[in-house]
This record gives C-alpha cells, structure tokens and sequence, in this order.
C-alpha cells in the first residue's frame, strides 16, 4: 500500500491521512506491547498470564485503530465525493446554460423581432443566466482549489499591470456607483507568480467595495457624507508585496466579521441590500491565496468603511505539495 | 459561398448558431456526433470546421487527429468550441492541430460569431 498516493487521493494533511494514523498505531501497538512484556516479564511469575494478558491488549488496540481509522476514512471518502460532485454537476450544467445564454444572446440581437415587454423579460432572464454561470464558475473554483488541481500558472509579472487592466474593468461600474478609485504606494513591484490569481483577487475586493459603497439612498438618510472612496495601496514588505483596498463604503457588522471567509456566508448588510453574491467570493480568495504562498486579512467598521489587505511572496514558490503546477 | 462544418451534439446549439448566421453569406453543415462529422469533413471540404469535444461514437481529440492526419482535410482550420477548459484540454488541441480553442461558456454569441467570420474569411 502506498501511503503517500493513498493521503494525496484525499487531499489532506499527512495528519488526517487514515492509512498514515493507522500506520503510527501500528507503531504505538508494538511499542505497548513491548512496554506490557517487560512490565509482566518483572511483575508477573506466570509466563502464560503474560501472555494472555499482551493477546488481549493487542487485540483491544488494534479494535480500536481499526475502528478509529476507518471512520477517518469514510469521512475523507465522502469529502473526496462531494468534491467531485460539485465538479461534475458543475461541469454538467455548464453546457444548457451555454445554450440558454447562446438563444437569448440571438433573441436580443438586432436581428430578432421582439416588443418592449419581450425585451425586458429577456433582459431578466439574461441577467439571471449571468448570475447562474458566476455561481457554476465559483463552484467549479472550490472545487478545482479543495481537490489541488486549481492551474496556476506562474510567471514575472509587473504588478501595475495587473492593477491597470482591473481598474480599466471596473472603470464603468465605479463611475456607475459614484466611486473614486485611487492607487498609492510603491509602483514597480515585479513578483513570480499567477498573474490571473492576483487580478482574480484584487478584482474580486474592488467589486466588493464597490457593491458596497454607499448609494443614494444611504446618503439621503445619512447626511452629508463624502465622496465614495476605494484607496488601492501598495506596499513593499520585506519578502513580498502587502496591496491593501481601503474604502469608505458601509463596513461590516462587528457580529458578522468572523464568518466573513466562510462559504456560502451573506453578511446581514448584503442581505439587506439584495446585494447580489454566491456568498463564495471571499472564499475562493482566501483559498487562492493560501495555496500561494500569500494571506488575507482585513479592519472593519460598520457605517465607516473596510480595509482588505493581501500579501504574496516575491520570489518563486512552491505549492505545499499538492497544487499541481501546468 | 463559405463552408462551415459545425461538429456539435447540442442541437440547440446548432439551431442558435444557424439563425444567428442565417443572413451571412455562408453554407453551415450540422453533425451531431463525431464519426458523422469525420465523414462529413471528407465529403464537403469544408472552409472552416468547428468541433466540440465532448461527442458521441468519437470524441473530439480523436476527430481532431483523424483530420490532420488526412491529406485532404489536415489544411481545413479547425476551432475547438467547447465547455472543458483544462490547461491539459488546451494544450492537447493545439497540440493536434487546432487553430483556436474557445471556451464556450466564456463567450457571448455575438463575439464567438465574429471570430467564425474573421477565421473564415481568413480560410
């Protein structure tokens, strides 16, 4: 039996691997029983009762690692499942959601004949089929990170770069919710890693402080308040870059904090504001970034604003085992 | 008039892209498994192919090998348009001999349209 394979099919830690446990309590039996025999070897006259005695702890120990190990085991099979499920499903519906999205493309394009009333259901539907392939691709995400098989792809990259072209994506939707974007800090920063992992992580922050920024309705029932605001800030430190998204936006609820990089966790604010979301973003980021090397954290208030913050290491990184590199 | 051979098992698809193309200058030809496809793609000598991957009776890596290895149709350009986009799909497509790779899910049908016309007219 190969440990290691047996361990990596799971995708876990050594730790929690169940062949890897019942291996050690194999060791632990032999060292126990070793440790009963000297022990009746000097207590016991009786070499039978010696005996007896070792049959019967060996036996209760191996009962009890069997029995221990094999719900290890069961437990990580059935993680292993459900991670592939998801990717299945996922993949599955990938393809009528292709089709939908592909009839409803055709049916808005100029070439179709529709009313007004026909257009706006369209543009309903063609919305909702957005927001379906976001929560496919989010899914497919998790699942792709939680098995090891997430493609990084690392190279040199100028971190301004990365910055520019998400700023040229977000450009619409800021100037649509009243939002300044402003970079500061160190501009040339080259680092070695994915490039599509930092702007998948520095996109998914700015939509975030976007989607929360404060709207008419909140200035209204405020007061005055300042501009919208999202600071992008760069700093170098040390082994790696720290990049920082400061905004002015509504904050989140000091109770809601710790559950932030949960899966599939709404913070009440979200809620509230039908603000619309799989609940995965945050998750996927953290889970990206931990596999490469970097970390995430953030400084909240509620009606003042948030500052998240990541880091990466600058130089070439390896994957801690088990993220295969393509 | 151009030839397209769309290779495809999703009829929906199909119907889509004809009406979506319906006012172009262009002959479509639809197979919805591989092996009809091959046989299609000898027959017709079409300008421009367009091949799914995942098909029924041969899938389309093996479509795609079968086409560069036969004189008369190795030269037909050939888009992969499909749902599966692992780094390893990719790289086995171009590898064979595709042209372009196009992730469907990834494109609206007006973009995927006009890269049909652009490697058409190029053909």
């Amino acid at each position: 039996m190969n440990v290691g394979e047996e361990c990596r099919k799971y995708s876990i830690p050594l730790s929690q691997c169940p062949q890897f446990l019942f291996f050690v309590m194999g060791i632990l039996i032999i060292i126990s029983v070793m440790f009963s025999f000297s022990l009746g070897k000097r207590y016991i006259d009786d070499p039978q009762i010696t005996l007896l005695l070792i049959l019967s702890l060996t036996g209760v120990l191996l009962a009890m690692a069997f029995i221990i190990t094999r719900s290890f085991e069961q437990l990580a099979e059935a993680n292993r499942l459900k991670t592939e499920f998801v990717s299945i499903v996922s993949h599955q519906l990938r393809s009528p959601l292709t089709n939908l999205k592909w009839g409803l493309d055709f049916l808005l394009s100029e070439g179709a004949a529709r009313n007004q009333q026909e257009t706006g259901y369209f543009h309903i539907l063609n919305e909702n089929i957005g927001r379906m392939h976001e929560l496919v691709n989010d899914l497919l995400t998790v699942s792709r990170v939680e098995q090891g098989t997430f493609p990084f792809q690392e190279k040199e990259f100028e971190l301004q770069e990365v910055i520019d072209q998400v700023l040229v994506e977000f450009q619409s939707a800021s100037v649509a919710s009243n939002v300044e974007i402003r970079v500061e800090g160190k501009r040339m920063l080259r680092l070695y890693n994915d490039p599509s992992l930092v702007h998948h992580v520095l996109g998914n922050l700015i939509d975030n402080a976007i989607r929360y920024a404060w709207n008419d309705t909140g200035v209204a029932s405020q007061g005055k308040r300042e501009r919208n605001r999202i600071v992008i800030r760069l700093k170098d430190e040390g082994p790696g870059v720290r990049v920082e998204v400061e905004d002015n936006g509504v904050g989140i609820p000091a109770e809601d904090q710790k559950y932030i990089f949960q899966k599939f966790f709404r913070s009440s604010n979200a809620v509230r504001r039908q603000t619309e979301g799989s609940g995965l973003g945050l998750f996927i980021v953290k889970s990206l970034l931990e596999k490469a090397g970097g970390q995430i954290g953030f400084k909240s208030e509620e009606n003042k604003g948030s500052t998240f913050w990541f880091t990466l290491p600058y130089g070439a990184n390896t994957h801690k085992g088990i993220i295969k590199k393509t | 008039m151009k030839k397209i051979l769309f290779i495809e098992d999703e009829a929906a698809i199909h119907k889509t892209f004809s009406d979506a193309l319906a006012k172009e200058d262009y002959e479509i030809t639809s197979a919805l498994d591989g092996a009809i496809g091959l046989r299609l793609a000898k027959e017709k000598k079409p300008d421009l192919i367009l091949l799914d991957l995942v098909l029924p009776k041969m899938n389309g890596f093996e479509v795609l090998k079968a086409l560069k290895a036969d004189e008369a149709t190795k030269t037909i350009p050939v888009i992969v348009l499909t749902n599966l986009e692992q780094m390893e799909d990719i790289q086995k497509a171009i590898d064979l001999g595709a042209r372009t790779y196009l992730v469907k899910s990834n494109y609206d049908l007006a973009e995927v349209v006009d890269m049909v016309k652009k490697a058409s007219a190029e053909a």
